[in-house]
C-alpha cells in the first residue's frame, strides 16, 4: 500500500521543536526525488537551489528566534498552472514554454508567508484538460503505486510528487475532479474548496466558473491545515467570498454523532464492483461511529457531464484565445496576423486542448449557443438545485470518487469520451460550486487505493472534514 | 461651436421623398485615475506601455476588479441623460486583435447599467437614449510600411497597450436623429453634457470621445432601411460631412436600381467620402457569454439617490434659467455660449448687484470669450454700466468702450470712466431737435423714408450723430424717426 | 430580468460537418490539415451526439446558472498601485520594437 511518509503537521512541528532542520527535511525529500523522479516525472521542473536557499533562510529565522509561520520548512509542490515568479510555468504546453510570470499567485504568496518550501512545479493535463496526466506536452506522470498506471489527472504531477513523498503536501487545481480524482488512484486526502473560497488570482484559467485551488496530503489533519493556509478572501479575485479561510482543524475530533449522510440512490452506474464495495464499508463505518444513512435522489446527475462538457469547453476557449503570440510564449512566424495566430496555436496545443477550444467555440457560436451552451447553464441550475434539496434532508452525501482504480496507460485515450467518464462523480461538484474531498478508504482491484467522496454544500467544510476524519479513523 | 439654431433643425440634404434615418454610438473614455479592471494609471499621453499591469496586457491567471469610481461616473451620466439605473452583468465579447490582449473586451451585453433616456436638442427636438454601458477601451495598434500609412500593403503593426482597459462609457442613441445638424448638436450637446458632470473630457481630437455613425434611408413611413455603420469619423464638423454624404450615397445607389449592403464603412476625410471595410475573413461572431470573473452589478438606491443629488444644474436648465432671467430666447446664441463658457453664474451675479440682465448678457456675450467661468470684472462694476446705458447716460456705443476697459482693467468705476472720456448721452429732447433739423436738411431722404425706404433711415441717422459728435444713441434716435414718420 | 435575443433553438440546422468545422476552426484561430478536420468532425459529432441527453429535459421554466456565486457589487477604490516594468516585459515578448509589442501585419481591408 501506499508508504507512509511524514506529515505536514509532524515536519512542521519537528522543525519548530528543534527535532530537525528545514535544510534536513528538504534533503530528504530531495533524495528521494533523486531516486524516483527520472521514473515518475511527477515535476516539469524542481526548483532545487531556491528550495535550499529557503530552507536554509527558514533554519536561520529559527536559530535567531524569529517568529516562523505554520508550514515553515514543510516541502509543497505547486501544479505548473500557478504563476511562480520568475520562475517557468508551463501549464505543461508548448505556448507557454519557459514562460516566466512576473508576479506569484495569491496562493503562492500565502504558502511563502506561511514559510512553506516549494519543491517545484508538477506535470498535469495539458491547461488542465484531462484525468490521465497523459495529455502533458512533455511526457506523462507515472503512478508511484504501480507505474504502468496513470496517477489520474490532470493534477497528476502534485498527486504523484506527494505520493511519492517528494513533496508532505502539494496544490493542485480541481474544475471537473482534477484534485479528487488523482487523489483517489494515489491514495491520498485531496479537497476540491468551495467556489470562492480559494483565491484563483495566479491560477491559469481554464473555466473559470469551475475552478478551484487545493491541498494533496497524506491526512485529513494537514489538508485541514493547508485549507486554513491558503483560503480566505482576496481582493484581487473579484469571485473570492468575502470569508476568512475556515479553521478545520479544530472540528476533526468532534465525530458524526448525528450526523446524515446521504447515499445517492440513482448514481450512474460503471464503477468497478470493488470500488462499490468500498463506498458501502463507509457508509458502514460511519454508521458505526453514530451517523444516520439517509437515501437521496439527486435526478439531474445523470446530465452531469453533458454540462460540464459544454460549459467548461466554452470558458475554456475564450480563456485560451490569449494565447496567441503577440505578447509572451511561443509565436510561429507568418507574413499576416491571422496566418501568425492559426500558426501558433496549432503548434503550440495539443490534441485536447485543441478538440475542447473546438467544442466550446461551437457551443457559443451564433446559431448554436441556445441549443447548447444556454441549455448546458440550465442543466448546470437543475444539478444545484438537486443538491439543494439533497441537503434539506441530509449533511453531507458520499459517493466514489472515481468509477475506477487506476488504469493503465493508454487504456481510455482512444476515445475522448471514455476519459470523460472518470469525472462523473466529481463533476456536479464543480458545476454547484460545494465543497468535495477524496478520503482514501482501503484498497480495490489490483491492491490499488480506492477513494470516497465526501460532498457538502457550499461553505459545509466543517461537516465535510468532520466526516472524513471519521472515515480516516475506520480506514 | 456651439448648439444656438443657426439653420433651420429639419433641413435635410436629399432629395425630395427621401428621409435619412441616423443613430450615433458615441464613447467616452471616463475621468477615472485607475483603468476600469486594474490600479494602472488611465494617463493620456504617457510613453508607450508604461501603464501595464498583468489584467492590463492579459497575462495567465491574472484577473479583472471592477473600479468603483468609474460606475459612479457612469451612473451619473446616465442619470444626467435621464436614463433608469438597473442592476447589471459584464459580458466577453470575443475576437482576435492584436490591441484585444485578453483576446476578449469585457463590455455589458444584454443588461446595461443605464438605460431608456434621453436628450433634447434646440427646437425641443428630443433624441432618444437607448443605453449607456460600461466596457473597458483597447490599446493602440499603429500600422507601419503601407504607403499611406492605412492598414492595407503594411508590413507590420506595433502595438502599446497603455489604452487598454481604460473605462469607457458607450452611449448609444435611437436613431431618432434626422439630419446632419441635428446630429452635430447631439455630439455637442452630450459632450456638454459630459463636462458639466465631471464624466470625462470628451475630446474628438484626443480620442477621448469617439463617434461612430449609423446611417439609413427610407421613403417617409416606409419601414427602416438597411443602415451602414461609419467609423473613423473624428470631428462634430466630420459628423454631419459622413452623414450628408452617406446618406446621398445610399439614395443614389437605391435610385440607380442598387442595394444598400449592411457594412461597416471608413469616413475618409481629406476626400470627403466613406470607404467599405471589407475583410476576407468571415464576419466576426463575438460569441457573448456572462463574464465569469465579474459578479452582478447592482448599485443600491441611497448610493443612485445620492449621485442623482450631486449632479450639477445640468445645461439645459443652466440655458433656461438664463433665458428666464434675462428675457432671451433659451436658443439663442447668446444663451449657448455663455453657459457653455460657464459664465451663466457671473450673469445671475450681476443681476443680484443691482445689474440689468438683458444687457449683462449681451456684454458677457460679447466682451468676454477670453474670460474664465469666473470673470474678473467685479459684478458691481459691471451691473453700474448695465444702469448707465437703461438710463440713457451714455449710449450703446460708448457702453462698449467702456465696457471694453472694463475687461481690460479687470474693473473700473464706470461713470468716471465716463466722465474722464466726456461720454454723455444726450436726453431725448435734444435728440428729437437734432431729428427734426435732420429731416429738414434732407428732405429726400426723409420722403424716401416715409414712403417705406428702410434704407433711407441711414443718411438721416448719421446726419445725427455726426451734428451730436456720436452722444446721441443710435437706438434712440431711429426710434424718434419711426415715431415723426408715424405721426406723419 | 429577460434573456438577450439570440438565435432559436433549431435542431434541423444543427449539422456538424467538415464545413461547420472548419468554420468554428477559422473562428478560433486554429489550423487544421484535411485529415485532422476529418478526425475531428468525427470526434465533435460523437460528442455532441452524446450530448443530446439533455433534449429530453424540459428546461422552459429553468434560469441559467452561469455561476454559483451569490455575490455582488465587488469593487476597488480608484487609486493607482504599482504596475509592470515595460522593458522587463518587452524582453520576453515575441516581438519588440520601439518600446512596443511588433506583429505581423493585418491584411484583409480591401477598398
Amino acid at each position: 500500500m501506499v508508504p507512509r511518509f511524514a506529515s505536514v503537521l509532524d515536519i512542521a512541528r519537528d522543525i519548530r521543536e528543534g527535532a530537525t532542520s528545514a535544510t534536513r527535511v528538504l534533503e530528504e525529500h530531495l533524495s528521494r526525488i533523486d531516486a524516483r523522479e527520472g521514473e515518475i516525472h511527477a515535476f516539469n521542473l524542481v526548483t532545487r537551489d531556491e528550495a535550499l536557499a529557503s530552507a536554509a533562510c527558514i533554519d536561520a529565522d529559527i536559530a535567531a528566534g524569529k517568529p516562523v509561520g505554520p508550514l515553515a520548512g514543510v516541502p509543497i509542490a505547486l501544479k505548473d498552472n500557478m504563476c511562480t515568479r520568475g520562475v517557468p510555468t508551463t501549464c505543461s504546453s508548448k505556448i507557454l514554454e519557459g514562460w516566466k510570470p512576473p508576479y506569484n499567485a495569491t496562493v503562492v504568496t500565502k504558502l511563502h508567508d506561511a514559510g512553506a518550501i516549494v519543491v517545484g512545479k508538477t506535470n498535469l493535463d495539458e491547461f488542465a484538460m484531462g484525468s490521465s496526466t497523459e495529455n502533458s506536452a512533455f511526457g506523462p506522470t507515472r503512478n508511484p503505486l504501480d507505474t504502468s498506471r496513470v496517477p489520474g489527472g490532470s493534477s497528476g504531477g502534485s498527486a504523484a510528487a506527494v505520493a511519492a513523498g517528494f513533496a508532505a503536501a502539494s496544490l493542485g487545481s480541481d474544475t471537473g475532479g482534477s484534485i479528487r480524482q488523482p487523489a483517489a488512484l494515489c491514495g491520498l486526502v485531496g479537497v476540491k474548496p468551495t467556489y470562492g473560497l480559494v483565491s484563483r488570482q495566479g491560477l491559469i484559467a481554464f473555466a473559470s466558473s469551475l475552478d478551484q485551488i487545493g491541498p494533496f496530503t497524506h491526512t485529513v489533519a494537514d489538508a485541514a491545515l493547508l485549507m486554513e493556509v491558503i483560503g480566505g478572501h482576496d481582493p484581487l479575485d473579484s469571485t473570492s467570498l468575502p470569508n476568512a479561510a475556515p479553521q478545520l482543524g479544530v472540528v476533526l475530533d468532534r465525530g458524526v454523532e448525528g450526523l446524515r449522510i446521504g447515499r445517492v440512490v440513482d448514481m450512474p452506474s460503471g464503477s468497478e464492483p470493488e470500488v462499490l464495495a468500498r463506498l458501502e464499508a463507509a457508509f458502514a463505518a460511519l454508521e458505526a461511529a453514530g451517523a444516520t444513512v439517509v437515501d437521496v435522489r439527486l435526478p439531474s446527475l445523470e446530465y452531469g457531464l453533458t454540462a460540464y462538457y459544454l460549459v467548461a469547453p466554452a470558458e475554456a476557449s475564450s480563456n485560451l484565445a490569449r494565447y496567441d503570440g503577440v505578447r509572451y510564449g511561443m509565436r510561429v512566424d507568418a507574413p499576416d496576423l491571422n496566418a501568425m495566430y492559426a500558426a501558433t496555436r496549432s503548434a503550440g496545443f495539443g490534441a485536447e486542448v485543441k478538440r475542447r477550444i473546438m467544442l466550446g467555440t461551437y457551443a457559443l457560436s451564433a446559431g448554436y449557443y441556445d441549443a447548447y451552451y444556454g441549455k448546458a447553464l440550465k442543466v448546470r441550475r437543475l444539478i444545484a438545485d438537486d443538491f439543494a434539496a439533497a441537503y434539506g434532508s441530509c449533511d453531507v452525501v458520499l459517493t466514489p470518487t472515481s468509477p475506477t482504480v487506476a488504469f493503465p496507460f493508454g487504456d481510455k485515450t482512444a476515445d475522448p469520451l471514455a476519459m470523460y467518464l472518470c469525472d462523473v462523480f466529481t463533476i456536479p461538484t464543480n458545476l454547484a460550486g460545494h465543497a468535495a474531498m477524496s478520503v482514501p478508504f482501503g484498497t480495490g482491484a489490483h491492491g490499488l487505493p480506492v477513494g470516497v467522496q465526501v460532498l457538502a454544500p457550499a461553505l459545509g467544510e466543517e461537516t465535510m472534514f468532520r466526516v472524513a476524519a471519521a472515515l480516516e479513523r475506520a480506514s | 461651436m456651439s448648439n444656438a439654431s443657426t439653420a433651420p433643425s429639419n433641413a435635410s440634404t436629399l432629395p425630395d421623398g427621401w428621409e435619412m434615418v441616423i443613430g450615433l454610438e458615441v464613447h467616452v473614455e471616463l475621468h477615472t485615475a485607475t483603468k476600469l479592471f486594474s490600479a494602472s494609471p488611465n494617463r493620456f499621453g504617457d510613453a508607450p506601455n508604461t501603464n501595464i499591469d498583468p489584467v492590463t496586457l492579459g497575462l495567465p491567471g491574472a484577473l479583472p476588479v471592477l473600479n468603483r469610481k468609474a460606475v459612479e461616473l457612469a451612473i451619473r451620466l446616465g442619470l444626467a441623460l435621464n436614463c433608469r439605473v438597473q442592476a447589471s452583468t459584464f459580458h466577453r465579447k470575443n475576437y482576435f486583435y492584436p490591441d484585444l490582449p485578453k483576446a476578449y473586451q469585457i463590455s455589458q451585453y444584454d443588461q446595461p447599467l443605464n438605460i431608456d433616456g434621453y436628450l433634447m436638442l434646440p427646437g425641443d427636438v428630443r433624441i432618444g437614449i437607448e443605453r449607456a454601458h460600461l466596457e473597458e477601451d483597447t490599446g493602440k495598434s499603429t500600422h507601419f510600411g503601407g504607403s499611406s500609412g492605412r492598414i492595407h500593403g503594411s508590413d507590420y503593426s506595433l502595438v502599446d497597450f497603455n489604452r487598454a482597459g481604460v473605462p469607457l462609457v458607450e452611449i448609444v442613441s435611437r436613431p431618432d436623429i434626422r439630419n446632419s445638424d441635428q446630429a452635430r448638436q447631439y455630439v455637442n450637446e452630450l459632450r456638454s453634457i459630459l463636462l458639466a458632470v465631471g464624466a470625462s473630457d470628451a475630446k474628438m481630437e484626443e480620442g477621448s470621445m469617439r463617434v461612430d455613425v449609423n446611417v439609413s434611408v427610407r421613403r417617409p413611413g416606409e419601414p427602416l432601411g438597411t443602415r451602414c455603420e461609419i467609423k473613423n469619423v473624428n470631428s462634430v464638423r466630420g459628423v454631419g460631412r459622413a452623414i450628408d454624404y452617406e446618406a446621398r450615397r445610399q439614395v443614389d445607389l437605391i435610385e440607380s436600381g442598387g442595394v444598400v449592403r449592411q457594412e461597416t464603412r471608413h469616413w475618409d476625410d481629406a476626400e470627403g467620402r466613406t470607404h467599405t471595410l471589407r475583410s476576407k475573413e468571415d464576419a466576426d461572431d463575438y460569441r457573448y457569454f456572462l463574464e465569469p470573473d465579474l459578479v452582478l452589478l447592482d448599485p443600491d438606491t441611497e448610493w443612485v439617490e445620492a449621485i442623482r443629488a450631486s449632479l450639477p444644474p445640468l445645461p439645459a436648465a443652466r440655458r433656461a434659467g438664463l433665458a428666464t432671467l434675462t428675457g432671451a430666447d433659451k436658443e439663442s446664441e447668446a444663451v449657448y455660449v455663455v453657459v457653455e463658457r460657464g459664465q451663466d453664474v457671473y450673469v445671475a451675479t450681476v443681476a443680484a448687484a443691482g445689474g440689468e440682465p438683458s444687457r449683462t448678457l449681451v456684454y458677457v456675450q460679447q466682451a468676454f470669450a477670453e474670460e474664465s467661468s469666473t470673470p474678473r470684472v467685479p459684478a458691481a462694476d459691471l451691473a453700474a454700466l448695465t444702469i448707465l446705458e437703461r438710463d440713457s447716460k451714455v449710449t450703446a456705443t460708448q457702453a462698449k468702450t467702456i465696457l471694453a476697459e472694463l475687461v481690460a482693467n479687470g474693473g473700473g468705476d464706470a461713470a468716471a470712466i465716463a466722465a474722464a472720456k466726456g461720454f454723455e448721452a444726450l436726453d431725448t429732447s435734444a435728440v428729437e431737435a437734432m431729428v427734426d433739423a435732420a429731416i429738414a436738411a434732407q428732405s429726400d431722404a426723409w420722403a424716401k423714408y416715409c414712403a417705406g425706404e428702410e434704407k433711407a433711415a441711414g443718411a438721416l441717422v448719421g446726419a445725427v450723430m455726426k451734428a451730436s459728435q456720436g452722444k446721441a444713441d443710435g437706438k434712440v434716435v431711429t426710434a424718434v424717426l419711426q415715431a415723426r414718420r408715424a405721426a406723419g | 430580468m429577460t434573456e438577450p435575443v439570440r438565435d432559436t433553438d433549431s435542431r434541423a440546422d444543427r449539422v456538424l460537418d467538415d464545413a461547420v468545422v472548419a468554420k468554428v476552426a477559422r473562428l478560433a484561430r486554429l489550423t487544421l490539415t484535411p485529415d485532422e478536420l476529418t478526425v475531428m468532425t468525427e470526434q465533435l459529432s460523437g460528442m455532441l451526439e452524446h450530448f443530446r441527453d439533455i433534449d429530453k429535459l424540459d428546461l422552459s421554466a429553468v434560469a441559467p446558472m452561469a455561476q454559483p456565486l451569490p455575490l455582488k457589487n465587488v469593487m476597488r477604490d480608484d487609486v493607482v498601485q504599482p504596475g509592470l516594468d515595460r522593458d522587463e516585459v518587452l524582453a520576453v515578448a515575441p516581438a519588440a520594437e520601439d518600446q512596443r509589442f511588433r506583429v505581423p501585419p493585418t491584411i484583409g481591408f480591401v477598398e
